[in-house]
């Protein structure tokens, strides 16, 4: 198969989208792309290759109108904090499905279950006996001064031992085998609800395609999420268990996915007003009066769930509820306190974490991170800037954050500034070559980076809904995949069964 | 349910059933104020902003409308019904049809396409038309989607009883002078007519009624009538059956909503309407608005909104 560049000035009625550039000039080599070089298209999207060969020029643009709309009526936006402009955003979609081998699935769904295995003996063992602390793998510092470590936790078990019942781990891919994880999200991972539609769009734009293609089905996610929550009642609860999922309200940048979700496992979607405390139990109120609560799947941060507890001046939170928790008469998901495995400090240790709870040799990589704690490493930060990504310890999303080689010369003398005030609050690591997949861009079809974000959750046992949640960044060269920096979304598939491989 | 979806929803019904009735008494101050006599000609206006339930706004016409239909400062406007009924749809989203979100959603997105700055009359008759096709769809799609369950019967009372309220005020405002002067007059009255007009309602009289339109009667049909759907009695006897149908575990608390609606059901349903506005129609009718605000407030205290 040859691919000549086309663009998206095709003749009507041609058929034949072929990717145009690399989009990385020189970087390209060193680039792994998914789909593989022209010619040599790997096996996993040998369907999707031979479906863009078929599509109509006229029709991307028709279907992307299309994607658009459905995505507006139903409502799934994104809210980007500190912002002007529309408050109510979508975020990009892109047509071309990410595909990933049912081999390549299995071998990361096995890292995936190593690793929030080894979290969760992690996040126990900090809350009781602290022998990785005492067997000097963990520095204490790191754990016991850090703002996500509860003291509140101390001694307290939570329902079977589990406190990330869902988690987001986000993986990087560089070569056909070479998977790192970037981050582990174990306080409330969002995004799911965007791998849930993304592929209800996909199913209704493109009918055909999966007539074709065995796609392992994600639509039983929210099933799976409302098994694990029940599953996790406290031991005191009797006959079924009434499950909530507690929201911050409309103004919450996820709100969709809340309701979303809520709508999905048939379950309340409640605000904190809706939820009473007394003599540490906790109700809902509805028209009939007070409803009991068993299990909380909780949207809202720890800072903000207890006034009583935590921040008093949290507004979105429900009095009491902390102490309900410790009583045992709710259950919470995530659990409070779940937030020190996402630390970018904590992560550097987590192969060690997996040693030496699991017994076992991690099959997920961490990317190679240079602890600016340590002198050593911090100097030679400092020396490699403008190569590596620093990133703030306790951020998320993308925020504070420094990509070296795309930073300017105000951007890297600031960082400078700040490793060398706090080194301790910040790591960094090389500059991935981030995997590609080819996406539409104004131009035609091009190659643009991507990561994954699967999600993995743990109640009774460990389920993972083959796939995830792929994110593009949609600007050529850019790494950086976080909506509020202008990323897209793509539709993931994970093959039912594999083609064979070529030699 | 969740007291808070109830309340999200009624409330929604509320709204939009407001907005109906806002564009309905627009459309009649227009066509009526283009009838009468010049000198009469803003007082069409002003009746129009003493139906909704507004104090006076000093001010032209033009004031008027912008005043009734786009004011954001206005919690009542066109344009805040609106937008506050989108965003109790959207706090209860798991509560709706994806056809009542649609038709929720869909008109709040519509809505962008109105320019409130260049409303000339052709605009503003466009504007209102679209605002009842939209409120009718609403009212339509929930009526065959939504699940007879207790979020249908917040929705319903929502509904009728800010329609109760409507008619309440309209007959307040534009007939209570009228019934006060007893004798029969030689023309059709112009209020009565007025009242007809925004209720949409001149065959609907026709059918009940032969001979010129007078107060009386008109305010027989808004008040009495059981087949006039926009008759509070026909409200009160929706609202009856809703409540009496809400899931209960705890009695005595909704008592004395239940109490009000059921007494003023069987006064309208028994009574005549000489009864009904008495020798003082002005202070009759304010007496009626304040119960099915009191109404109102023991709904939300009952159910726990």
């Amino acid at each position: 198969m040859r691919r000549k560049a086309l663009t998206a000035g095709a003749r009507a009625g041609q058929a034949g989208w072929v990717r145009v550039g690399t989009g990385d000039g020189e970087m390209s080599a060193a680039v792994f792309d998914e789909m593989g070089p022209a010619g040599q298209t790997r096996a996993p999207y040998a369907l999707v290759e031979a479906w863009l060969k078929a599509l109509p020029a006229e029709q991307v643009a028709l279907k992307r109108r299309e994607a658009e709309a459905w995505f507006r009526r139903i409502g799934i936006t994104f809210a980007v904090y500190s912002e002007g402009g529309d408050p109510e955003r979508l975020i990009p979609f892109d047509l071309i499905p990410r595909v990933l081998a049912q081999a390549e699935w299995q071998r990361l769904q096995r890292g995936l279950e190593q690793r929030v295995r080894a979290l969760n003996a992690f996040i126990y063992d900090v809350y009781h006996e602290r022998e990785i602390l005492r067997a000097g793998r963990v520095p204490e510092a790191l754990i016991l001064g850090n703002p996500q470590y509860r003291p509140e936790m101390a001694g307290f078990d939570p329902p079977r031992r589990v406190y990330t019942h869902i988690a987001g781990i986000d993986l990087v891919r560089t070569g056909p085998d070479q998977y790192y994880v970037l981050e582990d999200n174990c306080r409330t991972p969002s995004g799911v609800s965007y791998m849930l539609e993304n592929r209800e769009v996909m199913l209704r734009l493109f009918p055909e395609l999966f007539r074709h293609a065995a796609v392992a089905p994600v639509a039983h996610y929210p099933d799976e999420l409302l098994e694990t929550l029940r599953s996790v009642a406290p031991v005191h609860c009797r006959g079924e268990p009434t499950v909530v999922l507690l929201s911050p309200g409309i103004h919450n940048s996820a709100y969709y996915e809340h309701a979303f979700l809520a709508d999905e496992m048939g379950i309340e979607l409640v605000e904190g007003a809706d939820l009473v405390v007394q003599d540490d139990v906790c109700y809902m109120r509805t028209t009939a009066g007070l409803a009991r609560v068993d299990v909380i799947y909780r949207r809202i941060d720890d800072d903000y769930l207890d006034p009583l507890a935590f921040r008093e001046d949290s507004l979105l939170g429900v009095p009491g509820l902390y102490f309900a928790y410790r009583a045992g008469n709710v259950n919470l998901c995530n659990a409070i306190g779940a937030g020190i495995a996402d630390d970018k400090a904590v992560y550097i240790h987590l192969p060690e974490m997996v040693r030496f709870y699991l017994g076992e040799e991690p099959l997920l990589a961490n990317v190679p991170t240079h602890d600016c704690r340590k002198p050593e490493e911090l100097a030679y930060v400092l020396e490699h800037l403008d190569e590596l990504v620093v990133k703030a310890v306790h951020g998320s999303g993308g925020y504070g954050m420094l990509v070296g080689p795309h930073a300017s010369a105000a951007q890297l003398s600031e960082f400078r500034s700040l490793l060398r005030a706090r080194p301790q609050d910040y790591i960094a690591q090389p500059t991935l070559a981030l995997s590609t997949v080819p996406t539409f861009v104004e131009q035609g079809i091009a190659p643009r980076h991507v990561d994954l974000r699967p999600f993995v959750l743990m109640g009774d046992r460990v389920r993972i809904v083959p796939g995830g949640l792929t994110r593009v960044a949609l600007r050529e060269g850019s790494l950086v995949v976080n909506s509020s920096q202008g990323g897209g979304t793509k539709d993931t598939w994970v093959l039912q069964s594999d083609p064979e491989e070529p030699r | 349910m969740l007291a808070r979806t109830a309340a999200n929803l009624y409330w929604m019904a509320r709204y939009l059933e407001r907005a109906d009735y806002t564009a309905r008494l627009l459309q009649g101050a227009m066509h009526l104020s283009a009838v009468r006599a010049s000198g009469d000609r803003e007082r069409e206006w002003q009746a129009a902003l003493l139906a909704s339930g507004h104090p006076p706004v000093a001010g032209d016409s033009a004031r008027i409308v912008h005043h009734l239909a786009f004011a954001a400062e206005n919690p009542s406007s066109i344009l805040s019904c609106l937008a506050v009924a989108r965003r109790n749809a959207r706090a209860v989203r798991t509560a709706l049809t994806v056809d009542m979100w649609d038709a929720v959603n869909g008109t709040w997105l519509e809505l962008r396409g109105f320019d409130p700055a260049r409303m000339d009359e052709d605009a503003l008759t466009a504007f209102l038309d679209w605002v009842k096709a939209r409120t009718g769809l609403f009212h339509g799609v929930y009526a065959s989607t939504l699940l007879r369950t207790d979020g249908f019967r917040f929705t319903r009372l929502g509904q009728f009883l800010e329609r109760a309220d409507n008619s309440a005020r309209l007959l307040a405002a534009r007939l209570a002078p009228a019934l006060q002067a007893a004798a029969e007059p030689t023309l059709d009255d112009p209020d009565a007519l007025a009242v007809l007009r925004v209720v949409g309602a001149r065959r609907a009289y026709r059918v009940f009624y032969k001979g010129k339109v007078t107060p009386r009667a008109v305010a027989e049909l808004l008040a009495l009538r059981p087949e006039f759907p926009r008759s509070l009695l026909y409200c009160f006897e929706q609202i009856t059956q809703q409540l009496g149908q809400i899931a209960m575990q705890d009695p005595p608390r909704s008592a004395e909503c239940k109490r009000l609606a059921q007494q003023m059901d069987a006064q309208l349903r028994f009574g005549q309407i000489d009864d009904l506005i008495g020798a003082d129609p002005a202070a009759r009718l304010g007496e009626l608005i304040q119960r099915i605000d009191r109404i109102g407030g023991h709904l939300a205290r009952g159910y726990c909104f």
